[in-house]
């Protein structure tokens, strides 16, 4: 088992002793972004003082530097999940990445006859998309049902999938409740159907090893930020085929070989095609950098260490009085409660008044309350940096029920 | 009201007016008769709407409806008990005071009676927003019938 502590020294977010409201910082929103290791810093520090220029065509050793530099990027991140390197597309983030497999891919081929399938657990990022595909070209949006647990399986795919579905979009791992989906029966069942199975891997891809060829996914997004690595950097992997098969979203420098007066233009193969205007070379170092960090470590380490804190966390906080768990057993470090007659908000802000980063709310994910019934909840969420001591913090913060607005009064 | 208030008074007037609220409902009769202003938020699950009817220059009723936390209904509660009956001079300083205690600045603590209870907000600063909403939505409709005066 690895040691968060020892970890910790890698983070200046812990080697620097950061405080909040007079405490130790406890950080327990890593399904929102993670913390930075020295390494990704440094990477990005190598960008802006030794290496700083753009890449694409400049007939100079740095930009030369910088074209080698995102090629080597192109592999790394390929190499992390098991894809060509030509089928890795730099974005800004998740969203960047679903919006253009949306806009780039859905909105150029589905019809009003046609159907995409989402479930009600999805973050805003995998819906509004393809509801923005509906409005452009009159197909339908429908729900996968849940099971009672709040779990998308493949039964309950089969049960709603038809000719008509042309597109599964659904997380691997959840972002409220947390569950770990079985991707790679749910892309079998969608591929039965002819339909194309598009993963949102923002909270999967940062906790285990997933591999877009043995999942047999068509479309995988996910973020650098949450992966230690910096905002503003992200990731879409595309089957090859499909990938030239989409039109770019964005057009401009850089993805294109020539135009011409009468609106004619040849773009550059994916993809470059899907990557106009100045890419963040900044964030592809840090990115890369945190992938290696990440690796070295062992991504079958990471989500060793983050079961056996979630089992210590669920063992703690399930006897805590009129502590409501939604997701008790969920596989992922993504824990979502209540407390019986405190609002989620109110709850957080204690927590906060104590030191604890949480966060509160519906979580972007604003369909999930019909299945639920619950307007807002809070949610803890770990990574391989957690340790005992944050989750005996928040239990014992949890314990000292009915002071909630104790924050106001401090 | 002094202000050596404790905090477990505060506490308990904010959850009075949480868990009773005396203002929170929609209109009785013509909802027309009503000026309304709808708030939401990003950041939270706020959700209102506050109605307040006017005529010749004074707030005759106030209240408000929606999806709320605990900050936001009960400091909406109170905000609508204090502007009844009120000019909308008097409102106008009342929500200058009030947001100047929320922004810790001078303030005149006379004027605004149980919603100094929010006095600590700023320590909490993610609420600023829970504590101003409705504040905000009365304060719109006021400057509103200001410029609709100029």
């Amino acid at each position: 088992m690895i040691d968060p502590y020892r970890i910790r020294k890698d983070f200046p977010m812990f080697e620097n002793h950061i405080k909040m409201q007079g405490h130790d910082l406890v950080f327990l929103d890593n399904a929102s972004t993670t913390f930075k290791p020295f390494a990704v810093i440094k990477a990005e520090e190598e960008y802006l003082t030794r290496f700083t220029s753009n890449t694409h065509r400049g007939d100079y050793d740095l930009c030369f530097a910088n074209d080698s530099k995102v090629a080597e990027a192109r592999h790394v991140v390929g190499h992390f999940i098991n894809a060509l390197d030509k089928e890795i597309v730099f974005t800004s983030g998740t969203t960047m990445s679903i919006n253009f497999i949306a806009l780039g891919y859905a909105a150029k081929y589905l019809t009003k006859d046609d159907e995409i399938l989402l479930t009600l657990a999805e973050h805003a990022s995998n819906i509004l998309p393809w509801y923005k595909v509906s409005e452009m070209t009159g197909c339908k949006i429908n729900f996968i049902p849940l099971t009672k647990e709040g779990r998308l399986t493949a039964e309950n795919l089969k049960k709603v999938i038809s000719n008509k579905t042309k597109i599964v979009a659904v997380a691997q791992v959840t972002n409220v409740l947390g569950f770990v989906n079985d991707i790679k029966e749910i892309a079998k069942v969608a591929h039965e159907y002819g339909a194309l199975l598009a993963c949102d891997g923002a909270q999967s891809v940062p906790h285990m090893k997933v591999d877009v060829k043995d999942l047999d996914v068509d479309f995988l997004s996910f973020s650098g930020h949450k992966l230690c690595g910096p905002t503003g950097i992200g990731v879409l992997y595309g089957k090859y085929e499909l990938l030239e098969k989409m039109d770019p979203v964005l057009s401009g420098g850089g993805n294109n070989v020539k135009f011409e007066t009468d609106v004619s233009v040849k773009y550059l193969p994916a993809p470059a095609k899907l990557e106009a205007g100045t890419l963040n070379i900044q964030g592809i170092y840090g990115l890369v950098a945190a992938i290696k960090y990440l690796e070295e470590i062992g991504m079958e380490n990471i989500e060793d260490l983050e079961k056996n804190n979630r089992k210590y966390a669920i063992s703690l906080l399930k006897h805590i009085p009129d502590l409501v768990i939604y997701n008790e057993d969920a596989e992922s470090g993504i824990i979502t409660f209540n407390m019986k007659g405190v609002f989620a908000q109110d709850l957080a802000t204690y927590l906060n008044s104590k030191g604890i980063a949480c966060r509160s709310g519906q979580h972007c994910a604003k369909l999930l309350h019909h299945f639920t019934g619950e307007l807002a909840t809070v949610r803890m969420s770990m990574y391989f940096y957690t340790t005992k001591e944050d989750i005996d913090a928040l239990a014992n913060a949890l314990k000292n029920g009915g002071n909630f607005l104790d924050a106001y009064f401090a | 009201m002094p202000i050596s208030l404790s905090p477990m008074m505060m506490r308990q007037i904010i959850m009075d007016h949480y868990e009773n609220p005396q203002y929170k409902h929609a209109p009785e009769g013509d909802l027309s008769r009503y000026e309304q202003v709808h708030m939401d938020s990003a950041n939270c699950i706020d959700d209102i709407i506050v109605y307040v009817l006017v005529k010749d220059n004074r707030v005759i009723d106030a209240c408000f409806d929606g999806v709320a936390c605990t900050i936001s209904t009960s400091s909406t509660d109170i905000m609508c008990g204090l502007m009844i009956g009120k000019t909308f001079d008097e409102a106008k300083y009342i929500v200058e005071q009030y947001n100047n205690m929320i922004h810790e600045k001078e303030y005149d603590a006379n004027v605004l009676d149980e919603a100094i209870v929010f006095m600590n907000t700023s320590k909490q600063a993610a609420r600023i927003h829970c504590a101003t909403i409705g504040w905000d939505a009365l304060d719109e409709i006021l400057e509103h019938h200001h410029h609709e005066e100029k």
